[in-house]
């Protein structure tokens, strides 16, 4: 086990860097500050500081949007490896972060996503056509951000962090209900523009919450070698209200966000939630973990993975009964067909599209360029030909 | 034979075992030897105080470098993918460019970034641009590129003992290529960093090119061949400086130009070296400059990435327009 931060970070600190204090500290005592309610053994614990009225409903709702989230992540990694999508980014392991927390806000909260919240996304009912369009490569965004108050993702890291500031801003300049959830990772954390929101949003007092999934890995860089000190610490410095999480507790994480977005709509200030959790596959389907980390620590994260520790909850508690289970199979099983179906039915990109919509209106040059391409392709009676591809 | 990952791998090899003042940073370039594996095993080989996994923050990455610089060193810092350098943006264009002329020539900054450019290989957005204008507009800044794996073996070394700040292109879809590299030359027989390289001869038009576009221009000049046409291909190599005696020295024999690169032509390359021409040459040509390039538009969704990108067919139909011109 390769874990040596007194925060329970994954992964050793930087060379050079003195050895933490408490480096041979059980994971419980360096952990013993994050919010927990369900254990990964499925034990229950009410914290009275984020009360939650644990209902069965809740917790088979919340299990039923995971399960099914890691069976379309499942079935996106089946396509990619089959060549049907360009690449694909696993949530799994993730799945408890998301579902809690975009359960736990209003429906007319917006959404600032990463790139990596496909649970988030399918929570808000986007389609499985529309988040694998943009992995498909038909199109660099899927979804009209506007019909499910979730922006489109991100790739350029932490830069959504801004422009979740300024919409939240802009909710609170219009005196409207709403509020802002920003996602973005640990990795996110170090750049520039994350720090900017940061302060910007106590600054400005916006109706935001950020939430950090910390997954510990950014692609081989581990949370100890991004960060000297936890960004939940770093966040209260800039003037947040902070919270560190148990990422694979959906209770928990329902109870945080619920709290956080209460105090944020009551008149703030912003608030940070950092949830910390594990990226069990690798950063994308081009990467090889293995070269970078253990399968030791990836075994103890599979211990507490989020999807089981519910599993096990509504099982004791008898909250579930077979036939739930066995109708979530069937809903799960059909949601991977969907997809697949959904998947190989998208129509490739006309770049024509690309023409019309880089500005409100067409200029002339665009113009003129997209007619003369448009006049080149159709000179080719099948398409261009072989001498096309042979001059790559 | 070798691949260019590998030759630059080799190269950045050399280049820290005859230095040990360079070092090399960047996201995930040590334990994980960068996710096209360019700086494979270096960390292991030279210690992770020269080949140093950094923090996700690309502006942090040019101006700690700057520091690094200012401290003595030679870093080379990658950046992931071409689409991710702007946030460096700042750095490497108001500081890294610039402070060798604030100082009046007191302080020099031989800083290498390295960046993965260009597309083809089907890659989601902001992993396929081509933004080196950008960086051959900015004084101050040296701007080359490597289309094979010979001159990324001695180009990179080259970069890395010159006293300027250089923009080192690498055009990712011809990272797997292979050629052979003979890595016993000196390198003070390797052609110099900022000269173009004729990489086919011929006499009617001249393809002045570079990067990822070698390889479809020489593509095209074969296929004119075949069809009576003699074809000329210069790979610039260095964009910042030009060549420009040797783009000259071929365009005044074959009295034509096409230039061709990935890069939306508005303020390309090819608009720089078609102002060139008609300044140096107008009267000995017997056509006007051409472009193939990307379209003015963002770049596209992979699926349609074929259309975008030039290729040898839209290259033979600017060499048919400029012979019929």
């Amino acid at each position: 086990m390769s874990s040596a931060s007194r925060y329970g970070y994954a992964g050793r600190p930087p060379p050079g860097r003195p050895a933490y204090r408490d480096r041979g500290r059980s994971l419980e005592k360096r952990e013993a500050n994050v919010i927990q309610m369900l254990a990964p053994d499925g034990t229950l614990r009410a914290d009275p500081r984020f009360p939650l009225d644990v209902t069965p409903a809740l917790c088979r709702d919340l299990f039923r949007d995971m399960v099914l989230a890691r069976r379309f992540d499942e079935e996106a990694l089946a396509l990619q490896r089959q060549g049907e999508l360009g690449l694909w980014l696993m949530a799994l392991g993730q799945e408890a972060a998301q579902v809690g927390s975009i359960r736990a806000i209003a429906a007319h909260d917006h959404v600032f996503p990463s790139y990596r919240e496909h649970a988030a996304a399918l929570c808000r009912g986007i389609s499985p056509a529309e988040l694998l369009a943009q992995w498909r490569g038909i199109a660099h965004s899927g979804w009209d951000p506007a019909r499910y108050r979730f922006h489109i993702y991100s790739l350029v890291l932490g830069a959504q962090t801004l422009h979740a500031t300024g919409y939240a801003l802009g909710v609170r300049l219009d005196g409207a209900p709403e509020m802002v959830l920003a996602y973005f990772g640990d990795g996110a954390s170090s750049q520039g523009d994350v720090n900017e929101a940061l302060n910007w949003a106590v600054v400005t007092n916006a109706p935001i919450v950020f939430f950090c999934q910390n997954n510990q890995w950014a692609i081989s860089t581990a949370t100890a070698q991004q960060m000297g000190a936890p960004l939940h610490l770093r966040a209260a410095g800039f003037g947040l209200d902070t919270y560190f999480v148990d990422g694979n507790d959906a209770l928990a994480v329902h109870a945080v966000t619920a709290k956080a977005s209460d105090r944020v709509r009551a008149g703030g200030p912003p608030a940070l939630i950092e949830a910390l959790t594990y990226r069990v596959a690798g950063h994308s389907t081009s990467d090889d973990p293995r070269i970078y980390r253990s399968e030791a620590e990836v075994d103890l994260w599979r211990e507490r993975d989020p999807v089981s520790r519910l599993d096990t909850l509504l099982r004791t508690r008898g909250w579930a009964g077979e036939q739930y289970f066995q109708q979530l199979d069937e809903e799960a099983r059909k949601l991977a067909e969907q997809t697949r179906a959904a998947c190989l039915a998208l129509p490739d990109p006309a770049l024509e599209e690309t023409f019309r919509h880089t500005f409100a209106q067409e200029p002339p040059l665009l113009r003129r360029e997209r007619e003369a391409m448009s006049a080149y392709r159709a000179s080719f009676a099948d398409g261009p030909g072989p001498v096309a591809a042979a001059g790559r | 034979m070798i691949t260019l990952g590998q030759a630059l791998n080799r190269g950045l090899r050399a280049a820290m075992t005859s230095d040990p003042r360079v070092v090399v940073m960047g996201e995930d370039v040590g334990r994980l030897g960068g996710v096209f594996r360019v700086t494979s095993g270096l960390q292991k080989d030279f210690g992770a105080d020269r080949v140093m996994d950094t923090p996700l923050a690309e502006s942090g990455i040019v101006g700690t470098a700057v520091g690094l610089a200012l401290r003595g060193y030679r870093p080379v810092c990658e950046i992931q993918f071409d689409g991710f350098v702007y946030p460096a943006f700042d750095q490497i264009v108001s500081q890294l460019a610039k402070m060798r002329a604030r100082s009046a020539g007191r302080l020099a900054l031989p800083v290498v970034i390295r960046i993965p450019g260009s597309g083809g290989i089907g890659a989601v957005e902001h992993h396929s641009e081509s933004n080196e204008s950008y960086f051959v507009h900015t004084a101050g800044l040296r701007v080359v590129t490597c289309a094979t794996p010979s001159d990324g073996y001695t180009m990179i070394q080259q970069a890395v003992a010159g006293d300027d700040p250089v923009i080192f292109y690498e055009p990712k879809c011809r990272y797997w290529d292979k050629a052979e590299v003979d890595e016993q030359a000196p390198l003070s027989a390797a052609p110099a960093l900022h000269s173009a390289r004729t990489v086919r001869g011929g006499s009617d038009l001249t393809l002045v090119t570079y990067g990822s576009m070698v390889r479809p221009a020489l593509a095209a000049a074969q296929i004119a061949e075949e069809e009576g046409r003699s074809i000329e291909v210069v790979d610039l190599r260095s964009l910042a400086p030009l060549d420009l005696p040797a783009v000259l020295a071929s365009v005044r024999r074959t009295r034509r130009a096409v230039v061709v690169h990935e890069a939306p032509t508005t303020l390309g390359l090819g608009a720089e070296i078609s102002a060139l021409l008609t300044e140096h040459c107008y009267f000995e040509m017997e056509a006007p400059v051409l472009r193939v390039g990307g379209y003015n538009i963002p770049y596209p969704p992979a699926r349609a990435e074929e259309i975008y990108l030039p290729d040898a067919d839209r290259i033979l139909e600017a060499i048919d327009a400029s012979l019929a011109y």
